[in-house]
């Protein structure tokens, strides 16, 4: 599983990291620290047909994506 | 939130900022101006002598009313986290570029909208010019463009702009002598105030809970084939087209549109420079007002940069004049020059944090 930490990025980086890390990798783990983020990376695996797995803890999710 | 979900409010959305949009102008402000970014921060920047053209010069209560409505909204819904320091003086002169294009097609994505919603086709190659700068900004943000990570502020540095769009309004009601204000030209048009600053908050309001941007719209179409948030954008033209339909403000053509030029040219690369300033920076004019109403502080400095653009613009005659009875408008050899420079230097700026910035890390 592919790893990845957008915290404090701003949109679009962290869906465009996450589409990245899909081509590499079938599941991946992004981290983000902002609401916005968390909802559009949400929205690009759901576009995908990929149901997210979101754990949130201390204003932080993180979003598992498998293919 | 589920797609379907999203893409209903957007659009409900939408429809309700077009429909408020036109009202303003019905209720006195400039035609196809019931909101502008650009043109009315460089009101405010008029206002606060920042610039003296006589004719643009007025406190907005809408950008008032934007960034509290934002503001307040994000605090209720607890999304006031103030971060920033995400390259705060690169973005200060990405906006003031920003700003020069606007001003130089007279407008920023939000009222370009509104202007093709009047008819004013104008717009129509504004719109192109947009597109295609937001196209290349596209390119270097698939190729990795950022311009760093953003970290926590403390709630006080948060405040800061919010807190001092507050102090300009009761000033600007206290002691209005304070202010210059414009007797004649577009300036001197405007809504009520409470009309004005109502339409900003609920604007606000809204477009902070939907995260609506002009920019964004554009850009998902194109790096991710997402539609949703380009929906908010059609919303807005499809309502506001048949208000300007029904209260006879609709009038097709390039020609006599208000606060409008048909330099075509530079309608398109001035348009070239927003799209592509504005997919460096993450989000359009009202995006960052909205952006800095949630406590974002390097959103504040981009309107803070907006601001300086606007009155370097006009102090420098870079702003385009409108189509008049005696002139045919445009922008000045200062204002072409200053967008052919803005256009060199935010492609400089883009492949610096493209790929310089890679082989540093």
């Amino acid at each position: 599983m592919k790893k990845i930490d957008c915290r404090g990025l701003s949109c679009p980086e962290p869906v465009i990291m996450t589409k990245r890390a899909l081509k590499e990798d079938s599941e991946v783990a992004v981290t983000v620290d902002s609401r916005v983020p968390m909802e559009n990376i949400s929205r690009f695996a759901r576009a995908l047909g990929i149901e997210p797995v979101i754990v949130e803890s201390d204003g932080e999710w993180t979003l598992t994506l498998k293919k | 939130m589920t797609l379907v979900k999203d893409k209903r409010n957007l659009i409900l959305t939408g429809v309700a900022i077009g429909i408020i949009s036109v009202a303003l102008v019905l209720l006195g402000n400039p035609g196809n101006m019931g909101f502008c970014i650009a043109c009315f921060l460089r009101d405010i920047a008029g206002a606060v002598k920042l610039q003296t053209a006589g004719v643009v010069q007025y406190v907005r209560p809408e950008i008032i009313g934007l960034i509290l409505g934002s503001f307040i909204i994000s605090l209720l819904k607890g999304e006031f986290k103030p971060r920033g320091g995400s390259a705060p003086i690169t973005r200060f002169f990405i906006a003031f570029m920003v700003m020069i294009g606007a001003l130089v097609f007279l407008g920023c994505p939000f009222r370009m909208v509104l202007r093709l919603a009047a008819g004013d086709l104008n717009a129509l190659v504004a719109l192109a010019g947009f597109a295609s700068g937001i196209a290349i900004g596209c390119y270097f943000l698939s190729k990795g463009f950022s311009l760093g990570r953003a970290r926590t502020q403390t709630k006080s540095e948060g405040v800061v702009l919010p807190a001092s769009t507050i102090l300009l309004f009761v000033l600007f009601i206290a002691v209005p002598s304070i202010f210059a204000f414009s007797t004649s030209g577009p300036g001197s048009m405007h809504a009520p105030i409470i009309a004005s600053l109502a339409a900003g908050l609920i604007v606000g309001i809204m477009a902070q809970r939907t995260r609506m941007c002009m920019v964004g719209g554009i850009r998902d179409v194109i790096l991710v084939k997402d539609w949703t948030l380009l929906g908010g954008f059609i919303a807005i033209f499809a309502s506001a087209l048949v208000m300007n339909i029904a209260t006879g403000k609709f009038n097709l053509g390039f020609a006599g549109q208000p606060v409008a030029h048909s330099q075509h040219v530079w309608n398109f690369l001035g348009m070239l420079v927003v799209g592509l300033g504005s997919a460096l920076l993450g989000g359009c004019p009202l995006r960052q007002l909205v952006l800095a109403g949630e406590g974002n502080t390097d959103s504040a400095v981009a309107v803070l940069g907006l601001i300086a653009g606007a009155a370097f613009a006009h102090n420098f005659s870079l702003a385009s004049s409108a189509y008049s009875a005696t002139s045919v408008g445009g922008p000045s050899i200062y204002g072409k020059v200053a967008v052919i420079g803005s256009i060199a230097i935010l492609l400089a700026i883009a492949s610096i944090n493209t790929f310089i910035k890679k082989r540093e890390a």
